[in-house]
């Protein structure tokens, strides 16, 4: 289980076992490059295909079609050459390209002649008073659970929020047999008419059809409340009821499990830290790097690929996977990139996997009420630091994320910023009047997920590297 | 707050919470197996000790963070159950030296 890379030196290390990993991966070794690929879950599969070679969910309808595409990319990788390694948590990655991976509890170190990052997307953080509470999870979570451990609610379940993933798992859930109380639609009015100019593609796309049978399949069932424009959870100790207001009126549900969405974000720590370049995008209201048409970052020799490269779904990450993977064997063995499919091929398979994402963009862009809490609503939740703090903050003299850790330690937490970062940009930049580009990111550094200080002690050391720190 | 679909044919797998036998499958994360078997997993917080539970199930929010054979801090959502494991519900911060 715990094995260390092989080799200490790679062609091509891919970080991720997503739709784009797996995609990349299979690529590079099939052209003959020497290929490591480092996930930190179990087995294979990212998010959108978790637990692809274990999940207990046996009848293929529930969880769908697209889920099964995944095993088709997990018997491409194994069919070749490439090494893979689970459980393995990437905690640092360089401009020279140099890696450090925890596995088992300890340190590998690995070099890299190009490294493909795939690290996939989280869910974009829902700030609402009471996200904290225990019994309030994101609705990722519990298609996490679904998908792995054929766990459903049975709970009195509410789900909040918007977009296509809240449907999919809504629709899950009710195949399992588990149960949804009533699901708060906080999609914004004025959406539908923004989106409107963009529904040509989105209709001519297959996500439109699959969408709509998916949502009257659900709202069959549940009990669905549109235009929720407030939303709140409340307990003592553990989530008792969720408050809602819909068309002026508030309404107070009892609850036990209260799963929340809103879209899905770059998870941008690994690519952060190795100084990768980044800009905010105004549509879909987070950070994206900054990339060339094959996926190549501001640091040579990294591409991203993926949902890590700005929200393109599955179908898209699977594409740009090739498209990067097909780039690095252009660059390292140009002789092979024959055997592998043409790249004007592959740029028209993404414009058609990237068709209506921005009717999608648009209509699920969140409401401002939702991304920017105010008053005692937590926003970092690990060093448990509220709005009103960091407005407070502001009022002293914070100008920015990195200041504002001084002050508050928001972001220092075991997280790293990952569940605050994007709130406390957009509320600083509110409160001082400023674009988020301008009020910018935390400085992310290595380690980007903590490890122990026994594990660094353990790392192999030269005479020459003691020598460097300790005095006489 | 969830069950087992009856389709799960997964083996059995005991694990102990603070001592107490709980049966898990083979497959399941230490956080899903402590969400399944409803017992109160909740820990306390390092800063003010409120109570959580695990929030993102993907090693994102760290509040899963759980002792695992001994070992503080760790992510419940990333490890998988073994027999045998003896599982904790870390209340404030990891102790030094676990």
């Amino acid at each position: 289980m715990s094995v260390a890379p092989k080799r200490e030196d790679y062609d091509v290390v891919v970080i991720g076992a997503g739709p784009a990993g797996l995609a990349a991966a299979a690529t590079s070794a099939s052209a003959g490059l020497t290929t490591l690929m480092l996930d930190e879950n179990i087995g294979p599969g990212g998010q959108v295909f978790r637990a692809i070679s274990s999940t207990p969910v046996t009848d293929r309808d529930q969880l769908g079609a697209d889920y099964w595409v995944g095993a088709d990319l997990v018997q491409a990788l194994r069919a070749g050459n490439a090494e893979v390694i689970h459980r393995a948590t990437v905690w640092s990655l360089d401009r020279n390209l140099d890696i450090a991976v925890s596995i088992g509890g300890a340190s590998a170190f690995v070099k890299a002649k190009r490294v493909i990052l795939a690290t996939g997307a989280l869910e974009r953080p829902f700030p609402i008073p009471g996200w904290t509470l225990p019994g309030v999870m994101t609705a990722g979570a519990a298609q996490t659970m679904l998908k792995s451990s054929a766990l459903v609610p049975d709970g009195r379940t509410v789900i909040a929020g918007q977009g296509p993933l809240l449907w999919l798992l809504a629709a899950q859930i009710l195949r399992l047999g588990g149960r949804i109380d009533r699901i708060l639609d906080t999609t914004e009015r004025g959406n539908y008419f923004a989106a409107l100019p963009h529904a040509f593609a989105f209709l001519t796309s297959p996500y439109f059809a699959k969408g709509l049978a998916m949502m009257r399949e659900v709202k069959a069932k549940v009990q669905v409340v549109s235009g929720v424009t407030e939303l709140a959870a409340a307990g003592d100790g553990q989530l008792a009821s969720v408050t809602y207001v819909a068309g002026g009126k508030r309404e107070t549900i009892p609850a036990d499990l209260l799963l929340l969405h809103q879209g899905v974000v770059p998870n941008v720590n690994l690519a952060m830290s190795a100084g990768v370049e980044h800009r905010w995008d105004d549509l879909q209201l987070c950070w994206s790097p900054v990339l060339d048409a094959s996926g190549n970052s501001s640091v040579s020799g990294i591409a991203i690929a993926g949902d890590g490269a700005g929200i393109g779904g599955a179908n898209a990450a699977v594409v740009r996977g090739r498209i990067a993977a097909r780039a690095a064997v252009e660059a390292l063995a140009p002789a092979s990139a024959v055997r592998l499919p043409a790249m004007a091929t592959l740029r028209s398979d993404l414009a058609k996997a990237e068709r209506g994402r921005v009717f999608l963009d648009t209509l699920f862009r969140p409401a401002p009420q939702f991304r920017i809490p105010s008053g005692d609503t937590i926003v970092c939740r690990c060093e448990e630091v509220t709005a009103k703090d960091v407005l407070d903050s502001v009022a002293i003299g914070a100008t920015g994320p990195n200041q504002l850790k001084a002050y508050r330690r928001t972001g220092m937490g075991p997280c790293q910023g990952r569940l605050c970062g994007l709130t406390v940009t957009e509320l600083m930049a509110q409160a001082r009047g400023k674009t988020p580009q301008e009020i910018g990111y935390y400085r992310l550094r290595a380690p980007v997920k903590p490890i122990t200080l026994a594990e660094l002690a353990a790392v192999p050391k030269s005479e020459a590297d003691v020598k460097a720190v300790v005095r006489g | 707050m969830f069950r087992r679909s009856e389709q799960d044919k997964r083996p059995q797998v005991q694990i102990f919470v603070d001592g107490v036998a709980v049966a898990a499958r083979q497959g399941d994360t230490v956080s899903a197996a402590l969400l399944a078997s409803g017992v109160d997993a909740r820990r306390g917080t390092a800063v003010s000790g409120a109570p959580r539970l695990p929030y993102c199930m993907m090693g994102v929010c760290f509040d899963c963070l759980v002792t695992i054979d001994g070992v503080g801090n760790r992510q419940g959502c990333l490890v998988p159950v073994a027999e045998g494991m003896q599982i904790e519900i870390q209340k404030g911060k990891r102790e030094i030296g676990r």
